[in-house]
C-alpha cells in the first residue's frame, strides 16, 4: 500500500546506515540528518549505536526524515538500508521494509539476500575518486540521494561544506560526486 | 542568533546551551558515558562566557564543588550518569538539607553498577527521589526531545534558584545522544530566574528564617554576611539544633515550599485524552515511542491518549488522578522494571486497570511493545 508512494514523497522515511567502526557511518548519518533538516527544511533526527571499539566493531547510524513532527526517533523498519559490511547486511536485512531499498558495498558484501539490491563497489569508488577508502560513507550518501531522492544534492553539498574538517572538504565533495554519478548511471541502466 | 530553520543539536549539547542561557557560572564534573559531551562542551564554552569549569577528581568532589560555588553566588551544575549519580547521593542530601540551589544532570544508562555504558535506561527514577537518605523534597525533570533538553535545563536552573533546592535533570541516553533540529529562542527572550537576595544588613540576616514565601533569601559567602551552613538539623541562624520547636517548623517549611507551588513546578502534557478510554503514561524518550503507538492505534480507531510527564518529582498526582476517572486502562511505558508504575498505581487506587510496558535491557521501549500491550 505504502510502497506505491515514492520515498521522497512520504511523510516519514527511515534510513539505516550500517557498517563497522572507522567507515564513517555515524558521520554520514549526521550529514544526512543535517542536510535534510537544515537545508531541505524537513525534520530529521539521527541516532547511533556502537560498541566500545573505535574501529572494527559494528557501527550503525539511524536517520528518520519527516515532513511532519517526528515522534519515535528510531527506525521501526527501514525504508533504506545501506550496508557496508557482510555482518551489517546480515544483521539488518530482516528489518528492511518489504520493497525497501538496499544498497550494499559489492566489494565487502558477497552474500546479498535479495536480487532487488543495488550492489555498488562503494569503497572502491571512494578509492578511485579520492585515493582513500575512508570516504565510502559519503559515496553512499551520493548514491542514496540520487537513487531515492529523500535528500537533495545541494543540501548534502552545503552540509559537507560546513561539517568537513579542514582539508577534507575537497575529498568529501569528490566522494559525493562519485556516488551521485554512479547513482545516475544505475538509474539510467 | 540562529536562522529560522533551526540548528541540529545533540541532546547533551542542548543541555549545555540551556545552562548557558540560564546563566550558569560554574561547572564541576567528572566525565562519564553517556554524559561526557556535556563536560567536554562546557569546558570550552563556559570559560568563554566568564564562567569556571573544573574537572574534579570524582563525582563526590564534583557535587561538593558545585554546592560551594553556589554558596559563593554562582549558578552551578554538574552532569553524570548512574554510577556517578550514586556517588553524589550524600552531597545531594546536603544540598537539600542546607537548601543550596544546584542542578544535577543524570544521563541514565543501563544499570545497576557500571551496566551498559552506551545503552539507555530510566532506571534512576526512584534513586532521584529517594537515593539520598532521609525525608527530603526534590524536583526532577525529564526531557523527551532535544528541544526539551534545552528548555528543561533552563527550567531546572530557574526552579532551583527560585525554591533554593537541588533540581535533577533526569535524561536518558537516547535523548542525550540524539541529534535533532531545534529552534533556539533569541538571547534575552528566555525567562531567567535569579535567587532571592537579602535586603537586610548583615547583623539582621538569618539564612533559614521563616518568610512568607517559605524560601528564605540567600546571601553569597564573601559579601560580609557571616552565617553557618550545616547538614545537621539547624535553627534559623543555621546552627545545629535538637529543639523540637525548631526542627518541626523547618521540616514542614522545606516540604511546604515545594508543595504550595506544585502548579509552577509540575508540568505534564496531554494529547488526545479527551475521549480516551486507554491512557498511555510515559516520560523521557519513551514518551515518543508511546506517541508513535498512540497515532497507530488511533488509525485503527482505538481511543488512546497520552500523558507525558515533564516533571516526575514531585509526582504529577492531579494529572493522573483526573485521568483515572475516565480511563478503562492506563499503560505506563518506561525503560525500567516499573518505577513510575508504582506511583500511578498509588494514585489510581484500583479505579481502573494499570499495567506496565517495561524494558530494562538497554534498548528503548519500541512502539510495537506498546501496541501489543494495547491488544491484550
Amino acid at each position: 500500500m505504502k510502497n506505491g508512494i515514492p520515498l521522497k514523497d512520504r511523510e516519514r522515511v527511515e534510513v539505516r546506515l550500517a557498517g563497522m567502526g572507522g567507515q564513517g557511518m555515524v558521520l554520514a548519518g549526521q550529514v544526512l540528518a543535517r542536510a535534510a533538516a537544515v537545508y531541505d527544511g524537513k525534520n530529521a533526527v539521527q541516532s547511533q549505536s556502537y560498541g566500545a571499539q573505535q574501529r572494527g566493531g559494528p557501527s550503525q547510524s539511524e536517520v528518520v526524515i519527516s515532513t511532519g513532527e517526528i515522534d519515535y526517533p528510531r527506525v521501526v523498519s527501514a525504508d533504506i538500508l545501506v550496508a557496508l559490511t557482510q555482518e551489517a547486511c546480515d544483521k539488518h536485512f530482516l528489518n528492511l521494509r518489504k520493497g525497501g531499498i538496499l544498497i550494499v558495498d559489492s566489494g565487502l558484501v558477497d552474500r546479498v539476500p535479495t536480487s532487488h539490491a543495488y550492489r555498488v563497489p562503494v569503497t572502491e569508488l571512494s578509492r578511485k575518486a579520492t585515493g582513500r577508502p575512508i570516504a565510502a560513507s559519503i559515496v553512499a550518501l551520493g548514491l542514496l540521494a540520487e537513487l531515492t531522492g529523500v535528500v537533495s544534492e545541494e543540501a548534502l553539498r552545503a552540509t559537507l561544506a560546513v561539517e568537513s574538517p579542514r582539508g577534507a572538504l575537497d575529498l568529501n565533495l569528490r566522494a559525493l560526486e562519485a556516488g551521485l554519478e554512479e547513482g545516475r548511471r544505475l538509474k539510467g541502466a | 542568533m540562529t536562522d529560522a530553520v533551526g540548528v541540529m543539536l545533540q541532546g547533551n549539547e542542548a543541555v549545555v546551551e540551556g545552562a548557558l542561557a540560564a546563566g550558569i557560572g560554574f561547572y564541576g564534573g567528572y566525565p562519564i558515558t553517556p554524559a561526557s559531551e556535556i563536560a567536554e562542551m562546557m569546558s570550552r564554552r563556559l570559560p568563554q562566557q566568564g564562567g569556571v569549569f573544573i574537572q574534579m577528581e570524582d563525582e563526590i568532589g564534583s557535587l561538593a564543588a558545585v554546592i560551594g560555588a553556589s554558596i559563593g553566588g554562582l549558578k552551578a551544575m554538574t552532569a553524570t550518569s548512574g554510577p556517578g549519580f550514586s556517588l553524589m547521593q550524600e552531597n545531594l542530601g546536603f544540598a537539600a538539607a542546607a537548601e543550596i540551589p544546584c542542578v544535577i544532570v543524570d544521563v541514565q544508562r543501563a544499570g545497576p553498577s557500571t551496566g551498559l555504558p552506551t545503552a539507555p535506561s530510566q532506571g534512576d527514577v526512584m534513586q532521584a527521589r529517594w537515593g539520598t537518605h532521609g525525608d527530603h523534597p526534590i524536583i526532577a525533570l525529564c526531557p523527551s526531545s532535544v528541544s526539551e533538553a534545552y528548555h528543561l535545563t533552563i527550567r531546572a536552573f530557574n526552579l532551583s534558584e527560585k525554591y533554593r533546592t537541588p533540581v535533577i535533570l533526569l535524561m536518558d541516553e537516547v535523548t542525550a545522544h540524539l541529534r535533532e533540529k531545534v529552534v533556539l529562542p533569541l538571547p534575552g527572550s528566555v525567562e531567567v530566574v535569579e535567587r532571592i537576595q537579602a535586603t537586610v544588613p548583615p547583623e539582621w540576616y538569618f539564612p533559614y528564617e521563616e518568610t512568607n514565601s517559605d524560601v528564605p533569601p540567600i546571601v553569597s559567602f564573601g559579601e560580609g554576611y557571616r552565617y553557618h551552613i550545616d547538614g545537621l538539623f539547624h535553627d534559623r541562624a543555621g546552627f545545629p539544633t535538637s529543639r523540637l520547636d525548631e526542627i518541626r517548623p523547618w521540616v514542614e517549611r522545606v516540604f511546604r515550599k515545594i508543595d504550595r507551588n506544585l502548579a509552577d513546578i509540575v508540568h505534564t502534557e496531554e494529547e488526545m485524552t479527551e475521549d480516551a478510554t486507554v491512557v498511555l503514561v510515559s516520560y523521557g524518550t519513551t514518551a515518543r515511542s508511546a506517541r508513535y503507538a498512540m497515532h497507530r492505534a488511533r488509525e485503527r480507531r482505538k481511543r488512546v491518549g497520552l500523558l507525558t510527564l515533564q516533571t516526575i518529582w514531585p509526582f504529577p498526582e492531579h494529572a493522573v488522578d483526573h485521568l483515572a476517572h475516565q480511563a478503562r486502562l492506563i499503560l505506563v511505558a518506561e525503560m525500567n522494571r516499573g518505577q513510575i508504575l508504582l506511583e500511578v498505581e498509588r494514585i489510581v487506587k484500583g479505579r481502573c486497570e494499570v499495567r506496565g510496558v517495561n524494558r530494562a535491557d538497554g534498548e528503548l521501549v519500541e512502539p510495537r511493545q506498546i501496541l501489543d500491550a494495547l491488544e491484550q
